[in-house]
């Protein structure tokens, strides 16, 4: 085992850093989740199995995440919750830490589960690298997918909340609606996207997330 | 019982390094001609008396040695810190002191970032206009492509000799002669042809005259010898602008006092791969072809990147479908086996392999690759280790995956 460091939060931490003298910021957390995942479907999901899916992320972003749920109708608690995943060492961990997450003691309720976020899972993991941050932890997207999935077939069609736009940068309060348009009027790399929206100028630390947006949008619209 | 005979069937756990094409360990007896310089020999060659003129005697041997294993005359042997600033050293100093000739250069887009980075760098603020030539779907670049994008201001042509990733080969005898053949019809002294050959030595024939070339990079931390050192050929009528300024070492091409432990490492390195190049070429090709013939036999939904024979002696590049590079790669190291991926989530910019996009395949094919690069410490039972550890992990990965990729990438 050659990555073993212990990360807080992986603030500010890359896959490797020269000044924190750490070369790899997978916690023995993280590890015992990517070696030993928990929840996972190792089979195609059988009819009926499953009352609610939700999906995030494509093969070419890098990430692609699908969970499944079985919510009880009675309490809209997540009794069950499998996934399956395409991605990295981070990707398998931070799904396998949610899934145990919205199932621990008798299952969240739906609409905590809905507020989950993205740091709620790195702290359970011990950290993890910022740059991974950004790009690996999906279940809390794909959670909220599937909540909306599961109003949708239960018609409560008032409950489906359409994720609103996201802050991406806080310094130039850029969101993720303005790295779409952007793409979309044609700016394609991170330059002609900080060209059009100052983004990540002043805050170079928010630049991969925004980097894999742009790869995100890129791939959805021009494939 | 069945449980039993597995565990009676398994080997032990074993350490196998497979990442030989990022880099490998030094060799005993580099270490051997390197440790006079680390202990006694401390003089600056540059200096006016013994302990500086000992040492300047050593580097001058050293270029000898590996002038003669290019087959070129010492005094175009130019040391610099590794492949990454040969090759800006042929680039960008080759361009910009021969603009007035003109401004256009050919390449591919197969080549190492060392290269691709300088050329965007002179398209981008120097006004210098660059054509990439298309590999065929193996990554090797022919001399019709490059006879074809040849103009009257193409100034530099810069090829690989084998690509890093996949090892694809080139054939750049028939680019070089091709860049001549143009050069003696227009009857001018351009363009000239720089070949990356890092990967090449101790593996390929590295004789410049035989292979046509002007200007060619090799590095040491790749042949068994200290990292930080390498040098480019440039051939005695090559003109270039120095990169950095301050010094009239190395011609005044690469100011500052020698890597002497370095320079001193990386000749006998250099000797050593060329003394054992041919034996050792045929015996990895051999272990070679034995991973890459079991890995696809037994390990359904995989693809071997680059060419079958036109490829190095030691390099294995499988895409495995569905999975992603990083997470097997992971995996693998838990159990001992290191190797090196071609997926984003392992690189800075987060980019997956610009070579296996180049080759025309999709980005899930990129992420799944893996490569495995064999090494002078290879034996058979570390292949046979791999492929009795791998399909299981392999296995357990597509049982989380939700991916599957289209059959015509593997079929």
């Amino acid at each position: 085992m050659t990555y073993i460091s212990k990360a807080k939060n992986g603030a500010g931490g890359d896959v490797s850093s020269q000044d924190k003298k750490q070369s790899w910021f997978y916690t023995d957390e993280v590890k015992d989740h990517f070696f030993h995942p928990r929840n996972f479907l190792d089979r195609d999901p059988k009819e009926g199995e499953f009352n609610a899916m939700g999906k995030v992320g494509s093969p070419a972003c890098g990430d692609e995440l699908k969970i499944w749920l079985v919510v009880d109708k009675a309490s809209e608690t997540i009794t069950d919750l499998k996934w399956k995943t395409f991605g990295c060492g981070s990707a398998i961990a931070s799904t396998s830490m949610a899934s145990v997450m919205a199932t621990e003691n008798g299952g969240m309720k739906l609409e905590d589960a809905r507020k989950m976020k993205p740091q709620d899972i790195m702290e359970r993991l011990g950290g993890l690298p910022q740059r991974k941050f950004h790009c690996s932890v999906l279940c809390d997207k794909a959670l909220r997918s599937a909540i909306n999935d599961y109003y949708r077939r239960s018609e409560q069609f008032e409950k489906i909340e359409v994720e609103a736009k996201r802050v991406i940068d806080p310094v130039s309060k850029v969101t993720d609606h303005d790295i779409e348009e952007a793409v979309l009027e044609g700016a394609h790399t991170l330059e002609l996207v900080q060209q059009k929206t100052k983004v990540g100028v002043g805050n170079p630390g928010v630049l991969p997330a925004v980097e894999e947006l742009i790869r995100f949008y890129k791939e959805k619209y021009f494939g | 019982m069945v449980f039993f005979l597995y565990l009676s069937g398994t080997m032990e756990a074993r350490e196998v390094y497979l990442d030989n094409a990022a880099t490998t360990p030094i060799d005993s007896r580099v270490a051997a001609a390197m440790e006079p310089f680390i202990n006694t020999m401390y003089g600056n060659p540059s200096s006016f008396h013994m302990r500086g003129k000992e040492v300047r005697d050593a580097i001058d041997d050293a270029r000898v040695v590996v002038a003669g294993v290019l087959g070129a005359r010492p005094d175009e042997v130019v040391f610099t810190s590794g492949g990454t600033e040969a090759n800006n050293l042929a680039i960008l100093g080759f361009a910009r002191k021969n603009k007035q000739h003109g401004t256009h250069i050919i390449s591919a887009r197969t080549e190492h970032p060392s290269v691709l980075e300088p050329l965007e760098h002179l398209a981008k603020h120097e006004g210098f206009e660059v054509t990439y030539v298309d590999t065929d779907a193996f990554g090797c670049v022919d001399q019709e492509a490059v006879m074809a994008a040849l103009r009257e201001d193409t100034i530099l042509v810069t090829v690989m000799y084998a690509n890093n990733e996949i090892g694809t080969i080139s054939d750049v005898k028939k680019i070089g002669a091709a860049v001549r053949k143009f050069r003696e019809a227009n009857k001018k002294a351009f363009p000239v042809f720089h070949t990356d050959a890092c990967q090449a030595v101790g593996a390929l024939e590295v004789d410049v005259q035989k292979l046509n070339v002007d200007m060619m990079s090799i590095n040491s931390s790749k042949i068994y010898g200290p990292k930080g050192v390498g040098a480019l050929y440039v051939h005695r009528s090559i003109r270039l602008q120095p990169t950095q300024f301050g010094g009239s070492q190395e011609k005044r091409l690469r100011p500052g006092t020698e890597n002497v432990i370095g320079i001193i490492g990386f000749c006998e390195a250099v000797k050593i791969a060329d003394e054992e190049r041919e034996q050792e070429s045929v015996r990895l090709t051999k272990l070679r072809d034995d991973l890459i013939e079991r890995i696809l036999k037994e390990i359904p939904k995989t693809r071997l990147n680059g060419h079958k024979e036109d490829r190095l002696p030691n390099n294995v590049n499988i895409s495995f479908m569905d999975i992603e590079g990083e997470a097997l790669l992971l995996y693998l190291d838990a159990k001992g086996v290191f190797a090196a991926t071609g997926s984003a989530c392992t690189s800075a910019t987060l980019d997956p392999s610009h070579v296996i996009l180049a080759l025309g395949l999709p980005y899930e094919v990129a992420h799944g690759s893996i490569r495995f690069s064999l090494g002078r410490s290879t034996t058979k039972e570390d292949i046979d280790y791999v492929i009795e550890v791998l399909p299981s992990l392999v296995e357990k990965l597509r049982k989380i995956s939700p991916v599957r990729v289209d059959p015509k990438y593997f079929l």
